[in-house]
């Protein structure tokens, strides 16, 4: 009963704030544009939604913050929730736009109540393989060791695939701990699809927001509880994005990428892994165990969508501005927080596909 | 201006009258209306999952999202396991309380003490939850340790009692429930003791009866039913309960165990935990959850309720 109440009143609680329209601004005069790139201006209040990627949240929060100084007439408000529930409020037209870490599948993707969209590339993020071993400061992984570790195949650190890919590295012989999401996640998704891609068939548990981890295995909750795990369990590994990784002062390991080179993760590695990656035409692609010497190879990415038929001008306009924003001024703020601005080949044509969205 | 007054009989009073009938009778039956259209969206919503897993959907084990394999077992022996711990747990303390109040306490400590209970069974599922993930979980481990090592060797203990990899697990996840459960199994058993009439009770005292003899003899027989009920509400309760579950369980995926100290997962944490990044599939698999849990919460409701109305009549019928 408590969960259907729980659905029941969040999608309620959805309904109210879409329903709430530009309030607040009252008759606040549009004094000053935005700087740099000029941006359409809309004639009005109007108030913007947004929901889907918590892998996005920290960046929607400061893109959002910095737009509001420029365009005070518009409040864009994102409400997280994950990236699935993200493409089903923008499919049932709930939200405005959606920001998600996977595109629709295909036949999702027809479905769309508002039929045409765009997928408008926003940033890059790294995610990390984190552990906690005494006395190794500096860890080398292979993708088929990984995916040995993550399978529970190998069970101790100094198994010998952990030392060959460690060469005088002195490996101790503690148990080694896995810790994952136990919440359905697109960090999970990403990690998974580039085990799956990057081991040609070792691994085995497929990909996707929740796979089957074998049973010796521990759980946290969100980014941080996995963080948490790992920080209080030696012996433990696990995957964790970078921003979280830094912040619970996790050592992290360098990662074998596609032209045999590790590569440790961090902005840099993961906005190289950008250009190394095969952009389809409606801009969605795989950013893992992308090509590269620099590139970082277990890199996610992150889209939002909006539709390209806008049936209200002002919001229309509102939307095309915040999207100019997103791709252009607010790019610069994402090393900051430890995501990768979009490569500038990737941002050209992320600027370009915003000239379909008529309204 | 001037009111008129109201006539107080007569046909306009028949017409409030009426329309309060029909205005109650509507608010009932809007309940039923909304409850009867949650399970049909819902049941509708989840029919694909059904239609493909049929009757493994129950009696499988395996869920795998990505491939499309999606088996609840686990989830609803997780949900049964958990609640059963916390009824074993939550109980005997519950009816201790009950009869601690009703039968011992003096008058001045018997108001704050149903006061703090009460207060107890507001507090929010969240605060239980946190509290077990940041508070309870890690020091627990280490009895969960010794309690292993205490039974290693003997034949079934050892296999319910094992080794534990973390705090999370059935057996936080029941004492949790025990926990949030104790107040309310607390209050309605409270309730149900005091209706035992009083000549009963004086009568066991007439015949010499101690205390314990009286409660044995005169309050266990009257409300046995009603304590049954009770218990069954608190059930119902353990088993819904979400996010204090989905916290300290472990969420493990697909894992069938006895082990009370192994990580596992249930019907509503498992729902909590996926449904944000779930799609088309998936999701009517979670959806086909709740359904499962919306049946087994009803069933048990009804089930206990049909006891606490015939143990009431069966009392009834003794008095006269």
């Amino acid at each position: 009963m408590k969960t259907w109440i729980a659905i029941l009143a969040s999608s309620a609680a959805l309904l109210t704030v879409s329903c709430k329209k530009g309030d607040d601004q009252g008759s606040r005069k549009m004094t000053e544009g935005a700087k740099g790139a000029k941006q359409p201006e809309p004639s009005g209040p109007v108030t913007v939604n947004g929901s889907g990627s918590t892998f996005q949240k920290q960046f929607q929060e400061v893109a959002i913050d910095a737009f509001s100084k420029s365009q005070p007439n518009i409040k864009v408000n994102y409400g997280g929730g994950g990236s699935g529930k993200g493409r089903q409020d923008f499919s049932d037209q709930v939200t405005d736009y959606a920001c998600s870490d996977a595109p629709y599948k295909q036949d999702a993707a027809n479905k769309t109540k508002g039929g045409e969209f765009l997928y408008v590339p926003m940033l890059l993020g790294a995610i990390t393989v984190s552990y906690n071993v005494d006395g190794v400061d500096k860890l080398q992984l292979s993708p088929e060791t990984v995916s040995k570790i993550f399978q529970r195949e190998i069970k101790k650190w100094n198994d010998p695939a952990i030392a060959a890919d460690n060469p005088g590295v002195t490996l101790p012989s503690t148990e080694i701990t896995v810790a994952h999401r136990s919440d359905g996640s697109g960090t999970t998704e990403q990690f998974t699809l580039y085990l799956d891609t990057a081991t040609h068939g070792a691994w085995k548990l497929h990909s996707g927001s929740t796979v089957e981890w074998p049973a010796d295995t521990l759980a946290g909750n969100g980014n941080s509880g996995v963080a948490q795990i790992v920080k209080s369990t030696k012996g433990a590994i696990g995957y964790v994005d970078l921003p979280d990784a830094k912040a619970s002062g996790l050592r992290f390991a360098t990662i074998k990428n596609q032209a045999g080179k590790y590569v440790a993760p961090s902005s840099e590695s993961a906005s190289a892994a950008g250009d190394g990656i095969d952009v389809k035409p409606d801009l969605t692609f795989v950013s893992v165990n992308a090509k590269g010497d620099t590139s970082y190879p277990i890199t996610a990415p992150s889209w939002c969508m909006v539709y390209t038929k806008q049936p209200d001008q002002t919001k229309g306009d509102a939307l095309k501005a915040y999207f100019k924003f997103m791709v252009t001024d607010a790019q610069q703020q994402l090393s900051g927080i430890d995501f990768a601005p979009l490569p500038k080949s990737l941002q050209d044509k992320a600027i370009a596909s915003l000239d379909k969205i008529q309204s | 201006m001037i009111d008129q007054p109201k006539p107080l009989l007569g046909s306009s009073r028949d017409l409030v009258d009426r329309a309060f009938g029909w205005l109650a009778f509507g608010a009932a039956a809007l309940v039923l209306l909304i409850l009867g259209m949650i399970a049909m969206t819902m049941t509708s919503r989840a029919s694909s999952v059904f239609s493909k897993m049929g009757l493994d959907f129950f009696t499988t084990k395996r869920w795998a999202p990505p491939e499309n394999i999606f088996g609840g077992l686990s989830f609803i022996w997780g949900t049964l396991y958990t609640s059963l711990i916390a009824i074993v747990l939550a109980v005997p303390i519950s009816l201790a309380v009950a009869l601690f109040i009703t039968q011992v306490a003096p008058r001045r400590l018997k108001m704050p003490l149903v006061y703090v209970l009460d207060l107890l069974a507001v507090v929010p599922s969240v605060v239980f939850g946190l509290w077990g993930v940041l508070a309870f979980a890690s020091p627990i481990q280490g009895v969960y340790t010794k309690i292993h090592h205490l039974v290693r060797g003997i034949p079934v203990l050892q296999s319910i009692f094992g080794d534990t990899p973390q705090g999370r697990c059935f057996m936080t996840a029941g004492i949790i429930l025990a926990i949030m459960i104790t107040p309310i199994i607390t209050s309605l058993a409270r309730e149900v003791i005091e209706t035992t009439p009083q000549n009963e009770k004086e009568a066991a005292y007439a015949l010499g009866a101690t205390r314990w003899e009286m409660i044995r003899g005169s309050i266990i027989p009257h409300s046995k039913g009603g304590i049954v009920g009770t218990v069954m509400l608190g059930l119902g309760r353990a088993m819904g309960e979400t996010i204090a579950a989905a916290l300290v369980i472990g969420a493990s995926i697909g894992q069938l165990s006895l082990d009370v100290f192994s990580p596992g997962n249930s019907m509503p944490a498992v729902i909590a935990n996926e449904w944000g990044e779930a799609d088309d599939l998936h999701k009517s698999g979670l959806i086909a959850m709740a359904v499962v849990l919306f049946m087994i919460t009803i069933l048990v409701n009804v089930i206990a309720s049909t006891i606490v109305r015939r143990s009431m009549a069966r009392s009834r019928g003794k008095r006269t």
